[in-house]
């Protein structure tokens, strides 16, 4: 597989592997039939993510785009967390194999999971205002049908 | 750092004495074996060898192989020239679920071109379930090709019991034998074996030449166009040096067959029994029995393949997985999903083929590290996670 350095050095080192045990919101993407799940733990005080960890079962991809997405989310505000679109990640890897493309969607994905459960747990907004805030999809897989 | 390879199914090293025997087809022996004169007659000698040396390893008569370009050039050329020239008798064709692609994506093809092709199911070693086998026979059955032993898994198929079912219903038998030959024992004769595949890197020889064998008797239509070569068979100048090292590589294979297979074999059992002490939550995928010597197929539960083999290859360690990441696919492999297994389970697995190459030392090195690697990976899965968490509150 063609990995640049970048997505060879996330998944050799990933960064922020591990859970938060009082996260304030967790998202979980993906599923074991198609080989990739992401799961996301995030920590927010006042609005920004203090802290992010990570675990993922599946490629060097999906582990490489897991890791630095961390990165990129960190100290950053709910609302600029939400914005990092999957180009973002792709971009900041220098690159991803084309079928590997759907691992940044997944980073993604967990991303806005992540912080649609930390919005439903402060129960401020209604589901529908959540669910447009963190533009969240039904899971959509040719694969495995679900 | 050192390359330790472990992926011996893939291709193997060129045997120094193999590699010795080619050298001089390359330069000064260069004539054109249908040429008359001396450098191409000399050649023609070396081409007719060699086809003795394939010959003898396989018990059959030096006319009935082919030369070809590569095992799937062998298995293409078996397949659609033996249903082409037979399809007076019928357009049935039995193969299963577990061929390389090589035989399926023929298969496939033959089927758009109005074939009727059966695939027949294993069982969950990877065996080929026999009594479906018979009862997918019918009239217009002209072609049974069945592998000889699995690619991914190793699992050696019943030959001889499928040779004698072919025989029975008179039907030709094709084996695709590219990972047998060099590692069992193959006499076409006494398997009932109608028309074989086998490709040189296999077995320590080089890329790029293989041959079939073909009964002689058995119709089949030409696959290459063009001049007479191979009795009219296969035009193409032929690769005097590739077809020099196969017939080599076979003869060393065979004399040495013994010494070699229990070799591999002690190092595979040792590296199986290992990993079964030492890492927890695993599968072994194939037969212990049925198998090739060399062979192992492992899955390490909860991770997944192509994680595990770039962290192998960052350790110098070449092996290869049936995760859909590394197939290019979505879908985990053909093979272990036909013996069942699930597909987060298929998508953790590592083949690992050992080869005369091989020391004890690597696969120590081996274990070592991939006890650790799957840890890792373990550690950062959602999926051990979640499994620990059931545990502990069991």
């Amino acid at each position: 597989m063609d990995y640049t350095d970048k997505v060879v050095d996330h998944y050799t080192n990933p960064r922020n592997v591990g859970k938060i045990e009082d996260a304030s919101g967790v998202g979980e993407v993906g599923n074991p039939v198609c080989g990739d799940i992401m799961k996301m733990f995030i920590k927010v005080e006042n609005n920004i993510i203090v802290d992010v960890k990570f675990k993922t079962f599946g490629c060097g991809a999906a582990i490489a785009t897991s890791s630095i997405s961390t990165e990129m989310i960190k100290g950053k505000t709910l609302e600029e967390a939400l914005s990092l679109k999957n180009t973002d990640v792709v971009n900041s890897l220098g690159g991803l194999p084309p079928v590997k493309l759907h691992c940044s969607v997944l980073a993604e994905e967990a991303i806005h999971e992540a912080i649609a459960d930390y919005y439903r747990k402060e129960g401020k907004l209604t589901e529908e205002e959540i669910r447009e805030k963190c533009n969240l999809k039904e899971h959509h897989c040719e694969h495995c049908g679900e | 750092m050192d390359t330790i390879y472990l992926d011996n199914s893939a291709t193997t090293r060129v045997d120094d004495e193999v590699l010795k025997a080619m050298l001089p087809y390359f330069s000064e022996s260069y004539g054109n074996p249908s040429s008359i004169y001396k450098i191409g007659r000399d050649n023609k000698k070396a081409v007719e060898e060699a086809r003795e040396q394939v010959a003898k390893a396989l018990n059959c008569e030096a006319s009935e192989i082919y030369f070809t370009s590569c095992g799937s050039e062998s298995d293409n050329t078996a397949i659609r020239g033996i249903a082409y020239a037979n399809k007076s008798k019928g357009n049935h064709i039995i193969t299963s679920k577990i061929e390389h692609p090589a035989v399926l994506e023929t298969c496939k093809q033959l089927e758009k071109e109005g074939f009727e092709v059966s695939y027949i199911g294993v069982d969950e070693n990877g065996i080929l379930k026999l009594d479906e086998l018979e009862n997918a026979i019918k009239p217009t059955t002209t072609l049974i090709s069945i592998m000889f032993a699995n690619n991914e898994i190793g699992t050696i198929q019943p030959i001889k019991e499928i040779g004698e079912i072919a025989k029975k219903h008179q039907v030709f038998f094709h084996t695709d034998a590219v990972q047998a030959v060099g590692s069992v024992k193959i006499d076409v004769k006494e398997l009932g074996i109608d028309a074989l595949s086998l490709s040189a890197h296999k077995f320590y020889g080089p890329k790029g030449v293989g041959a079939l064998y073909i009964r002689k008797g058995v119709k089949f239509d030409r696959f290459l166009n063009g001049g007479h070569q191979e009795r009219g068979k296969r035009a193409g100048t032929e690769n005097v040096a590739g077809i020099v090292g196969l017939g080599k590589a076979i003869e060393i294979a065979y004399r040495d067959l013994e010494e070699h297979n229990k070799l591999i074999k002690s190092l595979r059992d040792y590296y199986v029994e290992e990993i079964q002490k030492r890492i927890p939550y695993i599968k072994i995928n194939g037969d212990m029995e049925k198998r090739l010597p060399g062979n192992s197929n492992i899955s390490f539960r909860f991770i997944e393949g192509e994680g595990l083999l770039l962290n192998l290859d960052l350790k110098g360690i070449c092996a290869s997985s049936g995760s859909a990441c590394t197939s290019g696919s979505l879908d985990p492999s053909h093979v272990l999903l036909a013996i069942g297994l699930p597909h987060e389970i298929a998508h953790g697995s590592l083949r690992i083929s050992i080869g005369k190459y091989n020391t004890k030392e690597e696969i120590d090195y081996v274990i070592e590290n991939l006890v650790e690697i799957v840890n890792r990976l373990r550690e950062m899965s959602p999926l051990w996670e979640e499994f620990i968490e059931k545990e502990e509150n069991k």
